[in-house]
Parts: C-alpha cells; structure tokens; sequence
C-alpha cells in the first residue's frame, strides 16, 4: 500500500497561535500545497500563510441580495398589478415607493440566507466525521491546541520526509492520521 | 487614561474554555436556576391559559373597543421588539465598529433578541381577531384568488419582523457552531456528545472554514446592520404613516429606533448583572462593560428624550389645534400619571449615569436598568393609547382600561421570556467561547 492509501496525512501539534502561522508559512516554502491548519479560533494571516485562495461566497451573496430584491419587488408587483388590481386612494397601481420596504427585507433575507448557506455548503458542513477526528489529541483542537496537517495527497508528501520535516518544526508531536 | 483589561488576563485558552463550558457541562444545576425555570414556567401556563380563553372568546375580553382598538397587544409587540434590537445592535454593529468589549455579551444578548422578537410575534398574531387565519397576511397563490394589500405598512411589517426573525436566528446559530464544536470535544455524557455533535455540523477549526466563516459573519453583521434599523422603522411607520395626532409625524422612525437601543441595552444589563453574579462570570463581564453599556443607555436615553422634545415642539409650532391638544392632554389627561411617570423613568432618573460612581454600580445599574425598561413600556402605552382615546372628534373619544387578561397576557411573555432564557443558560454557552479566546489572545499582544 501506498502512503497515500494508508494515511489521510501527517498532523503535528503547536501551543500558540504566531507558531501555527510560522510553521504554515514554512510548510509553504518547502513545497507542500495540499494541507490545512486546525485551531480553537480565527488566527489572523493563517490562510494567507497556508496560500490564498479566492473565495466565492462574497459574489454568492451579492447575488442572493438582487435576487431577493428582485422576487420581492416582482411578487407586489405580479400581486397588486396584473393579478389582483387595488387601487387603494387614487394612487398609481405600480405605486412603487410603497412596495420599497419589503423588497428591502426580502433583499437582506435572501443574501442573509445565502450568507449562512453558502458559507456551510463551501466548507462542506455538514461533515459529522473527519480524518482529523481520529487523533485523540485532535479534541483540543476546539480548547487550546493548534494543528498542522499535511495531507497524504499533497504530490511533494513522503512519509518519511515529510514527518522528519515536522519534527524539525519542534511541535509538541506529529500523529499519523488514519484515513477515511 | 490606562483602561481596565476587558478579561482577566491570567486566563488561559484552556481555562477560559473550561469556565464558560463548566456552566453547561460540569456545574451541578443550582435551586435558583429550578425555581426560576418553576416561576417561569408558571407563567408561561398563564399565558397559554389567557390565549386559550382568548381563542374561544375572541378579543372582547381585552380593554380594547372603539376608539382605543389597539391596547396591550400592540403596545407589548413594540416593546418587546424594541427590546430584541439591542442584542443586534451589540453583535452587528459592534461588530463592523471593532468595539471588543462586545465579545463576551454578545451571545447572550443575541439570544435575548431571539426570545424578545418571539414574544413580540406573539402579540400582532393574537390580535388580529381570527388568528387561525393569520397566514393570510403571507402572499400565497390561494382558491380565494387573493393577494395582500402590498402597500400597507401592517404588511411591511409581516416581513420585517419574520425577516428579522430569521435573520436574527441564522447569526446567532452560525456564532455557536464552533461553540457547539467545543461543547461537542468536553461533553462526557454520549447524549450531549451526540446532540452538539449534531448540532456542530462536524465543525473541525480548519483555517479554511474560519475565513469563510469570518467572511459570512461580516456580511451577516453588515446586512443585520440595515436589518435593525428597518425594522423599527417600519414598526414606526405603523404609527406614523396614519392622520391620528400624536401618531402622525416624521420624528417617528429615529425616535423609534433609539428608543429601541435604549431599551434593549436595559434589558442587557438587567440580564447581565444577575448572570455574572450567580455564575461569577465577573471576570468575563467586567465593570468596564456595565460601564459602556451605560454609556450607551446614556447617550441612546437623550436621543429619546429629544424626541419627546421635539413632539412638543412641533404641536406648539405647527399650529394645529388637534396637535396641540395631543400634547396638553397627554400631560394633564386622564392618563397623565403615566405619561409623568414616563418622563420620570426615561428622562430625569437615566441622568444619574453621568456619574462614573453609578455606572461602576452594578446594583444602581440594574435599578436604574428596570426603571428603563418600565419606562419604555410606559412611552408605547403613552403612544398606543393617549392618541387614540381623544382624536378629531369629542363625541367618539373613549377610556382604555386593560383587564385581568390583557395583564396576564403580557405578564406570560415576560414569563416565555425569562423560561426561555433559562433554558438557554443551562444547555448553551452563555458566553462566546472562540471570540474569548481571540480576545484573550488580542489582549495578551496589547499588553506586551
């Protein structure tokens, strides 16, 4: 069997946060692309330091705002001026100022909705089980400990290499994570 | 002026995640919490038992009649919203403000804006005379081939407040989920395992979700932002876009608004003052946050008071007999005892929190706290019904006077209310675990 195969990556553990984003930042620099770093909250310059990525979930929710916007706008206007005509004190059937207010909630619900589901969808949650879940210290991940792990399917990853280079890093350990 | 730290900075990771976690995980339930649940519970009974009368007979059994057709139910509706804005005031707009004291009041007072906007739904729902046909308010193709009144603000608020609702609900939900992730690593019990678990979605802490996650909650707080400010604007528009004197007036969408955030940063502090004694949370919610919060009643309260200000001034300026008459009968009326007793709870006493010596007193606080959110219930009755009760004409005015079942109505809600929020005490962190720790970390760099 391959390592690949055997292992879903090599993980090691730090105790503050600046060290997570140093160690991130090496990893880079020695060619690993293909791994991701766990900590208790959000650390300042760790995805910059793992490599950007462009995020779409912005675009996402500019869209869900206009598209929001516009059901609102085209229901009152379907409902009040071709299905069921009001005229309500003389005023324009297409009275549009009235209609304003609930195209503007209906613009916030729809990127609000996009917001918190897309946001989950991107990330792929939910996801009950994960590789990284096998190590026991990995619990610590949501207390105090910050994590590193090279992912097995990173084409620089050698097992032996890559756990020496860990090593290097003088974590507290380096755990071989079980795969899927 | 060196500031006082906003957590105590012995804490740890670990220990900071112990101390909020202890709460819902370890610490043994305490008797005051089960007496409080008991009473709460108690009048949530009540209320169920005043809305069942309430279905079977119908709104006849409440004070209202013509002219006064909008007595507790509305007055309570506003209020209770009112009271929900600050919690979103505290995570949106301190949020996009920097403002890191909010960290660790944050949660608690989102959760008080769920269970506030829960209770003000209550209200337009039983009020509407047939609430078994109270989803005819929502637009849905039907056999009656009937669409709503689309320019109505009584429909804009149908939106409103469900669109606040949700949107109150999802930001709250996406700030626990590493919480959840938290409580879901130290439960030791599997079916607290299971249930966080569930609950956490499988949240791992992955550098790649937290910036997603850190994008998503900003453009949460940048849209709840709007969301607030619309809603009780739109809640004010229900008033203002009518000819009643007293209703009818452009002061209305501000004014609302503030006294909203007044509001709902009283009843903050009136949340938060008894939590972080009976949980010695003192360290996580500092004096230096009863002092801001103060503050912020402070300068949210003189808003307020311009606005009534402002009322008088114009019923001088503006000419109108009936404007004018508004104002003197507010003041010398009938309900005139509410109306000064209102002045007092709203304008005279806040002004004791100009002094440094009061704010960093948290029983003062939590007095003056509850005479806020006494006053403030007092303004929208004030609104509601002295406008009503005497308008254009002398020979349809009327009295108001609420009955046993308006008052145990609004009595259950503050009872749903306060179940509510001791449930969430017990099962959910009270306080924003991930944000303490970033705090704690912020903190450390600054004092370094």
């Amino acid at each position: 069997m391959s390592a690949q195969e055997s292992l879903y990556g090599l993980m090691a553990e730090f105790d503050r946060p600046e060290r997570l984003v140093e160690v991130s930042r090496l990893a880079r620099e020695q060619g690993y692309r293909t791994m991701d770093a766990y900590s208790p909250f959000p650390v300042e310059g760790l995805d910059k330091a793992l490599g950007e990525r462009k995020d779409r979930l912005p675009l996402l929710v500019l869209l869900g705002g206009i598209g929001g916007g516009l059901t609102g706008f085209v229901m009152q206007y379907f409902a009040n001026v071709i299905q069921y005509p009001l005229m309500i004190g003389g005023r324009p059937y297409n009275s549009w100022p009235s209609f304003i207010p609930i195209t503007f909630e209906l613009t916030i619900l729809g990127a609000a909705l996009v917001a918190v589901l897309g946001m989950l969808a991107l990330n792929g949650l939910p996801t009950p089980y994960h590789p990284v879940f096998s190590v026991p210290r990995f619990e610590l991940a949501s207390r105090q400990a910050f994590f590193l792990c090279i992912e097995s399917r990173d084409p620089k990853f050698n097992l032996a290499k890559t756990k020496q280079f860990l090593e290097s890093l003088k974590p507290i350990d380096v755990y071989e994570v079980a795969p899927w | 002026m060196p500031k006082t730290p906003l957590i105590d900075p012995n804490f740890t990771y670990a220990t900071v995640t112990d101390k909020i976690s202890s709460i819902v995980l370890t610490r043994k339930m305490s008797r005051y919490w089960l007496l409080g649940l008991f009473l709460s519970f108690a009048l949530v009974m009540a209320l169920t038992l005043c809305v069942t009368v309430l279905f079977v007979k119908g709104v006849g059994i409440w004070g209202i009649d013509i002219p006064v057709g909008w007595g507790f139910a509305i007055t309570n509706f506003v209020w209770w919203i009112g009271i929900g804005h600050a919690g979103t005031l505290i995570s949106a707009i301190l949020l996009l403000l920097h403002q890191k004291w909010r960290n660790s009041i944050n949660r608690f007072a989102e959760a008080m804006t769920l269970f506030a906007v829960a209770c003000a739904g209550i209200f337009p729902l039983i009020h509407v005379g047939r609430p078994w046909l109270a989803y005819w308010l929502f637009p849905y193709p039907n056999s009656m081939g009937l669409w709503p009144q689309f320019r109505s603000p009584l429909l804009w608020d149908v939106f409103a407040v469900s669109t606040y609702a949700l949107v109150s609900l999802l930001f709250w939900f996406v700030g626990l989920i590493p919480d959840l992730a938290t409580l879901r690593d130290r439960a030791t019990g599997q079916f607290a395992q299971v249930v966080y678990g569930v609950l956490a979605m499988g949240w791992r802490g992955s550098a790649r979700h937290w910036r997603r996650y850190e994008t998503a909650s900003l453009l949460l707080a940048g849209l709840a932002t709007p969301l607030v400010v619309s809603v009780h604007t739109i809640v004010s528009w229900d008033f203002a876009v009518s000819l009643v004197p007293g209703w009818h007036s452009t002061i209305f969408p501000p004014y609302f608004v503030a006294g909203a955030v007044y509001s709902g940063f009283a009843m903050v502090l009136t949340l938060a003052i008894p939590l972080r004694r009976f949980y010695q949370l003192k360290d996580l919610i500092t004096d230096r946050h009863l002092d801001n919060m103060a503050k912020v009643m402070l300068g949210t309260g003189l808003i307020v008071a311009y606005g009534y200000m402002m009322e008088w001034f114009v019923a001088w300026y503006n000419g109108t007999p009936y404007e004018s008459y508004m104002v003197l009968n507010r003041m010398t009326g009938p309900y005139a005892p509410a109306y000064w007793l209102l002045i007092g709870c709203n304008i005279v006493i806040p002004q004791l929190l100009w002094r440094p010596s009061i704010r960093a007193n948290a029983a003062a606080l939590f007095v003056i706290s509850i005479i806020i959110n006494i006053g403030m219930w007092l303004e929208r009755f004030i609104i509601v019904v002295t406008s009503l009760h005497r308008d254009f004409l002398p020979s349809s005015w009327g009295m108001f006077y609420p009955t046993r079942w308006d008052i145990g109505t609004f009595v259950g809600t503050i009872g749903l209310f306060l179940m509510l929020f001791f449930l969430f005490i017990r099962f959910l962190p009270v306080i924003s675990i991930f944000e303490t720790r970033e705090l704690l970390t912020e903190e450390k760099e600054g004092h370094l």
